[in-house]
C-alpha cells in the first residue's frame, strides 16, 4: 500500500524538483552552451558564424570519431593509448591504398578493416592473454608509431588527385537545392549560395524527434513508467528543436552539410543504438560494472572484451581516412597525443575512470567542449601553450563537479 | 560522571531517498556489553557509523553525547582521539602489509619522524597475546583466515587505548569456534572495562553475552532490554525485530523428492587457482534428485564453494578433474556460460564482489543472465525487460521505490532477493546457492526459504551450501558433510542433528 503511494507521489513531483533531479543529466549541456555563446563575446560572434561552426566539426571531426570508441574502451575498464598511432598508421595505409587506384570507397573500406585487425590483435593481448590494456596499447603506441615511419619512409604521403580530401572537407548540397543570390562586400558584389538541403534535414529531423518523444512519452503513459512532467518535456523537446534549427541554418548559409557531420552523426546513431538497446550493449557495462559478476552471469567477458577493442580499432580507421584527407597528406607524425584528447572527452562527459559508466553522447559533448575551448582561444590568436592550460584546467574542473555531484545524489 | 558512557538522543538521518534513522534514542551503559539487533535496513550500521564519525557530524539531527558531552565528529579520527574504535564487517586491513604494521597503522609512534620498527614489533606481541592470536607479528594479514584478521582488528583497537568498541557483525564470516573464541574475548575486554556495542543476526551469541539488547525496525528503536533483569528470548527479540510473531523459523516442507537423478558428479578433483598442484577439493562424488533440497555443511574453508563453482563453469581454480553428468549425460562446461546454457544457475555468497554489479539498476541486475531471452536479433526489448524485473520485485516482495533504483542503495536482503531474481529469471533445472542467507534478517530469510521451496515444488532442485547448521536441517532433504575438500559423509533430514554433522566433519579418515 505504503509503496504504490510512493510511486504516485513520485509521478506528481514538481517542477523544481525535476529540474534538480536532472540537472546532472543536463549540466554538461549547459557547460556546453555557456562556453560556446562565451567565446561569442570576445570573438564579435566570429565562433558562430557559419564558416567557423562549419569549420569546428570538419577541424574536430577525427578527434571526436575517437572519442565515440573510446569511452567504451573506458566503460569496460580498460583504456587504449595507441589510438593516435593506429590513427597515423590507418592514414598511410589509406593513402598508398588510394594511390595504388582502388577508388576512394575500397579504401575506405580497407583501412577501416586494416584497423579492425589492429584492434584485434591488441584486443587478443588484452582479453584472453590478460596483459593491462595500459602496457599492451603502450606497446601498440610505439610498435604502430614505429610502423607508420617505416611505411612512409618518414616522409609525407600525398593522394594523388583532390577527390580524397572531400572526406573530411567536402560538404553535400546538391546543384537543384542552391540559391545564388547577391551579396554586398565593401565595394564589390559577390555572388553567395544558399544551400537548402540542410535546411529540409533539419526540418525532417525536427518532426522526426518530436514524433518519437510523444511517441514514447505516450508508451510510458500506457504502462505507467516514471515520466518527466509536461512542461520540462516541451522544454527539452523545443531546446533540442531550436538548436538542430540553428545548425541547420548556420550549415546552409555556408557550404552544406560537412561530410564528416554525416559520417560522425552516423557513427553516433549507430554505437549509441549498440551499446543502449542491444544485448552487447548491454554486456559491455556488465563487465565494465563488474567483470567477475558479469562473468557468473554467463557472459562471455573476454569477448566482449575483444569486441569492444576491435570497434575502437576501426573508429582509428575511420579516423585515419579523415585526418589524412583533412591534411592532404598522411603524415608520419599523424595522429600525436590524439589519444589523450579522446580519453580527455570521455571523462569530461562524465565517464567513470574504474568503469561501467559513461556514454557516447557525453564523450562527443567533452570533446566538443574542448573544440570550442581550442577553437575559440586561436580565432584570438592566443597560442597553443595557453591552450594546453585552459584545457587542463577543464578536464579538472568537470571531472571535480561529475564527482561532486554524484557523491551529493548519492550514487557512489 | 554520567552513567551511560553514550547517550544518542533523537537521532535522524536521510540518505537521498531513504530516512535511515527516525528520531533514534539508544543508551549504552558504561562497561556493559549492548548488542544491538535488526532487520537489514534497520538502520544498526548507520546508527554505528554516525556514533563513531564515520558519517560526519553536520549531516544528521538530533545529540550524540560521549560521556555526557556532545560529539561532533569530522572524521573518524575525531572519535578515535575519543577513545572509540568500530570494526566494520567487511574488514579494514590493508592486505599486503604485516599484522604489526596493521595495527599501528594510522597511530604510529615516532621518534623525530623515524619509527624504530623493532619496538613496534614488541609492542605489538603485547597485543596480540591480549586478543589470544598466537601468530609472528610479521606474518602478512592476507596470509591469514579472517578469524585471525579479526582479531588483529581488534588489537589494532586496544592499541589505540580504547574505551568504547563497536563491532558490525563480528562474526558473520567467522565458523562455530572462531565465533566463540571471539565471544569470550570480548567478555574478557568487559572485565578489563571496555564498553562493547555489537551488532549481530545471531541470537544465540546475542543471548550468550548480551547485558542490554536494543532493537531497531525500520530506522526506530522499538524496544530496549536488560537481560539482567528482564527474562528476554530470542522469540522476544525476533518478534521485536519483525513486528510480528514468528512460530516458525522455517517454512513447512511439502514437496516431494522424485527418484530421477538430474545431476550427478563422480571423483571430482578441483586445483587452487595459484598452486595448480594443490588440491582443493579430492574425490568429491554426489548425485542430486529432482525436487530435492540438498544441502552441504562444514566449516569454512571446507572447500564447498571451491567445489560448486568449479562445476558451474570452471568459475574457480586451475583447472579440474572427474565426470559430471546432468540427467544421465556427462557434460563438460569450460564457461559459467555455457553452465547456464545447460539448466544450472549458480547464487555466489558474495554478493558485492561476485554477485551484483553495484553501479547498476536493479533492473539491469536481474536481467542480465537473461538478455538473449529478452531480445530479438541481439536488439533488448525494453519493454519486456521492465515488466520481467517488475514481475519478479513483486513476487520475491523487493523493497525498493522503483527498479530503476542503483542496487548499491538497497539493504542487504533485499540485493540478496535481486541476485536470485536473476537467477530465477534465467530458469535453470538445477539452483546451487551458496550461503543465500549470508547476513540478512530473519524476515528476509524466511521469504528466501519460502522461494527454494516453492522452487523444489516445481520440479527444480536446490543445491544449498550453508555453514549454519539449524538452517541445513530445517530445510534439507538430504545433508552432505565436507571438510579439508573431502564429503565427509552423508545425512538424511530424518538423521541430522548438529552433534551429528559436527562429529562426521571433524572425523579424520578417510572419504566415503
Amino acid at each position: 500500500m505504503s509503496e504504490v503511494n510512493q510511486l504516485k507521489e513520485k509521478k506528481t513531483s514538481t517542477f523544481k524538483d525535476v529540474v534538480k533531479s536532472n540537472m546532472r543529466n543536463y549540466s554538461i549541456y549547459i557547460m556546453l552552451g555557456v562556453i560556446l555563446f562565451g567565446f561569442a563575446i570576445p570573438t564579435h560572434g566570429v565562433n558562430l558564424s557559419p564558416r567557423n561552426i562549419t569549420n569546428l566539426f570538419i577541424q574536430n571531426s577525427y578527434i571526436l570519431i575517437l572519442a565515440v570508441g573510446m569511452v567504451m574502451v573506458i566503460v569496460i575498464g580498460n583504456i587504449d593509448l595507441s589510438v593516435g598511432s593506429v590513427t597515423a598508421f590507418a592514414g598511410a595505409i589509406g593513402a598508398i591504398l588510394y594511390n595504388a587506384g582502388i577508388g576512394l570507397f575500397a579504401t575506405i573500406l580497407l583501412t577501416i578493416i586494416v584497423g579492425m585487425i589492429i584492434g584485434a590483435f591488441q584486443g587478443y593481448w588484452i582479453a584472453y592473454v590478460r596483459i593491462p590494456a595500459f602496457i599492451v596499447t603502450l606497446a601498440g603506441m610505439n610498435l604502430f608509431r614505429g610502423l607508420t615511419y617505416i611505411l612512409t619512409n618518414v616522409t609525407p604521403i600525398t593522394p594523388h588527385d583532390d577527390t580524397f580530401k572531400q572526406v573530411a572537407i567536402g560538404c553535400v548540397s546538391p546543384e537543384f537545392l542552391r540559391i545564388t543570390h547577391m551579396v554586398q562586400k565593401g565595394a564589390k558584389t559577390v555572388e553567395k549560395d544558399f544551400h537548402l538541403l540542410p535546411l529540409i534535414v533539419g526540418v525532417i529531423a525536427v518532426l522526426l524527434i518530436i514524433y518519437i518523444g510523444f511517441r514514447g512519452r505516450n508508451k510510458k503513459k500506457k504502462y505507467g513508467f516514471h515520466m518527466l512532467p509536461v512542461g520540462f518535456f516541451i522544454l527539452k523537446m523545443f531546446v533540442l528543436s531550436a538548436i538542430i534549427m540553428l545548425l541547420s541554418i548556420q550549415f546552409a548559409r555556408y557550404r552544406g552539410i560537412p561530410i564528416v557531420f554525416i559520417i560522425l552523426l552516423l557513427a553516433v546513431a549507430i554505437y549509441t543504438f549498440i551499446t543502449k538497446n542491444t544485448v552487447f550493449g548491454r554486456y559491455i557495462y556488465a563487465v565494465g560494472g563488474n567483470a567477475k559478476s558479469a562473468k557468473l552471469s554467463g557472459i562471455n567477458s573476454e569477448n566482449v572484451e575483444f569486441l569492444v577493442h576491435i570497434i575502437m580499432g576501426a573508429f582509428c580507421g575511420l579516423a585515419g581516412i579523415i585526418f589524412t584527407a583533412y591534411m592532404n597528406s598522411a603524415l608520419p607524425d599523424a595522429g600525436n597525443l590524439f589519444e589523450l584528447e579522446a580519453i580527455a572527452s570521455t571523462f569530461i562527459g562524465g565517464a567513470s575512470a574504474s568503469g561501467g559508466i559513461g556514454t557516447i553522447i557525453g564523450a562527443i559533448m567533452g570533446g566538443l567542449i574542448l573544440g570550442i575551448i581550442k577553437n575559440g582561444m586561436s580565432l584570438q590568436n592566443i597560442g597553443a601553450n595557453w591552450q594546453y592550460v585552459v584545457k587542463a584546467l577543464v578536464l579538472l574542473l568537470a571531472v571535480w563537479y561529475d564527482i561532486y555531484t554524484r557523491k551529493k545524489s548519492g550514487t557512489i | 560522571m554520567s552513567d551511560y558512557i553514550l547517550e544518542v538522543d533523537n537521532l535522524t538521518k536521510t540518505f537521498p531517498g531513504v530516512t535511515a534513522l527516525d528520531n533514534v534514542n539508544f543508551k549504552v551503559k558504561r562497561g556493559e556489553i549492548h548488542c544491538l539487533c535488526g532487520e537489514n535496513g534497520a538502520g544498526k550500521s548507520t546508527l554505528m557509523k554516525v556514533v563513531s564519525g564515520v558519517l560526519p557530524h553536520d549531516s544528521y539531527e538530533g545529540k550524540i553525547l560521549l560521556k555526557g558531552k556532545e560529539t561532533n565528529y569530522k572524521t573518524v579520527k575525531d572519535s578515535e582521539t575519543d577513545r572509540v574504535a568500530i570494526i566494520h564487517q567487511e574488514l579494514a586491513l590493508s592486505p599486503y602489509l604485516s599484522i604489526y604494521e596493521n595495527i599501528f597503522l594510522g597511530h604510529i609512534k615516532t621518534k623525530l619522524g623515524i619509527i624504530n620498527w623493532n619496538n613496534l614489533i614488541i609492542e605489538s606481541r603485547k597485543f596480540l597475546e591480549k586478543v589470544g592470536l598466537n601468530e609472528n607479528p610479521e606474518t602478512i594479514v592476507s596470509k591469514m583466515g579472517v578469524g585471525k584478521q579479526q582479531l588483529v582488528e581488534i588489537a589494532r583497537a586496544l592499541s589505540k587505548d580504547v574505551e568504547l568498541l563497536i563491532l558490525d557483525e563480528p562474526t558473520s564470516s567467522l565458523n562455530d569456534v572462531e565465533s566463540e573464541q571471539l565471544l569470550k574475548l570480548i567478555l574478557e575486554l568487559k572485565e578489563e572495562g571496555i564498553t562493547c556495542i555489537m551488532i549481530s543476526h545471531k541470537l544465540n551469541e546475542i543471548m550468550e553475552i548480551a547485558d542490554s539488547i536494543t532493537v531497531l525496525r525500520d530506522g526506530k528503536t522499538i524496544v530496549s532490554y536488560n537481560t539482567k533483569k528482564e527474562n528476554v528470548t530470542e522469540d522476544i527479540i525476533i518478534q521485536g525485530m519483525v513486528g510480528r510473531d514468528m512460530t516458525h523459523r522455517y517454512p513447512e516442507k511439502n514437496h516431494k523428492v522424485e527418484d530421477k537423478i538430474v545431476m550427478e558428479v563422480e571423483n571430482w578433483y578441483v586445483y587452487h587457482p595459484e598452486y595448480p598442484d594443490y588440491a582443493v577439493v579430492e574425490n568429491a562424488s554426489f548425485y542430486v534428485k529432482k525436487g530435492e533440497i540438498l544441502a552441504f555443511c562444514g566449516p569454512m574453508g571446507a572447500g564447498r564453494t571451491e567445489l560448486m563453482m568449479s562445476l558451474f563453469g570452471k568459475a574457480y581454480g586451475s583447472h579440474c578433474k572427474g565426470k559430471l553428468k546432468l540427467n544421465g549425460d556427462e557434460v563438460h562446461f569450460h564457461t559459467p556460460k555455457d553452465a547456464i546454457e545447460r539448466g544450472l544457475g549458480y547464487v555466489s555468497e558474495d554478493r558485492k564482489e561476485l554477485g551484483l554489479i553495484l553501479i547498476q539498476t536493479v533492473k539491469d541486475n536481474i536481467s542480465n543472465s537473461s538478455l538473449k531471452l529478452l531480445s530479438r536479433f541481439g536488439v533488448i526489448n525494453n519493454h519486456k525487460e521492465y515488466m520481467e524485473a517488475l514481475k519478479y520485485k513483486k513476487a520475491l516482495n523487493i523493497r525498493t521505490p522503483s527498479i530503476e533504483q542503483i542496487i548499491n542503495n538497497l539493504s542487504g536482503g533485499n540485493q540478496q532477493k535481486v541476485v536470485l531474481s536473476r537467477c530465477l529469471l534465467a530458469d535453470p533445472e538445477i539452483f546451487i546457492v551458496d550461503e543465500p542467507t549470508r547476513g540478512i534478517d530473519v524476515g528476509a530469510k524466511y521469504e528466501i526459504y519460502c522461494i527454494l521451496n516453492d522452487l523444489v515444488k516445481n520440479g527444480k532442485s536446490v543445491i544449498m551450501i550453508s555453514s549454519e547448521m539449524p538452517e541445513a536441517i530445517g530445510m534439507a532433504d538430504r545433508i552432505y558433510v565436507m571438510n579439508e575438500g573431502i564429503i565427509k559423509g552423508e545425512l538424511s533430514a530424518a538423521e541430522a542433528t548438529q552433534e551429528k554433522i559436527m562429529t562426521i566433519a571433524l572425523q579424520k579418515g578417510e572419504n566415503i
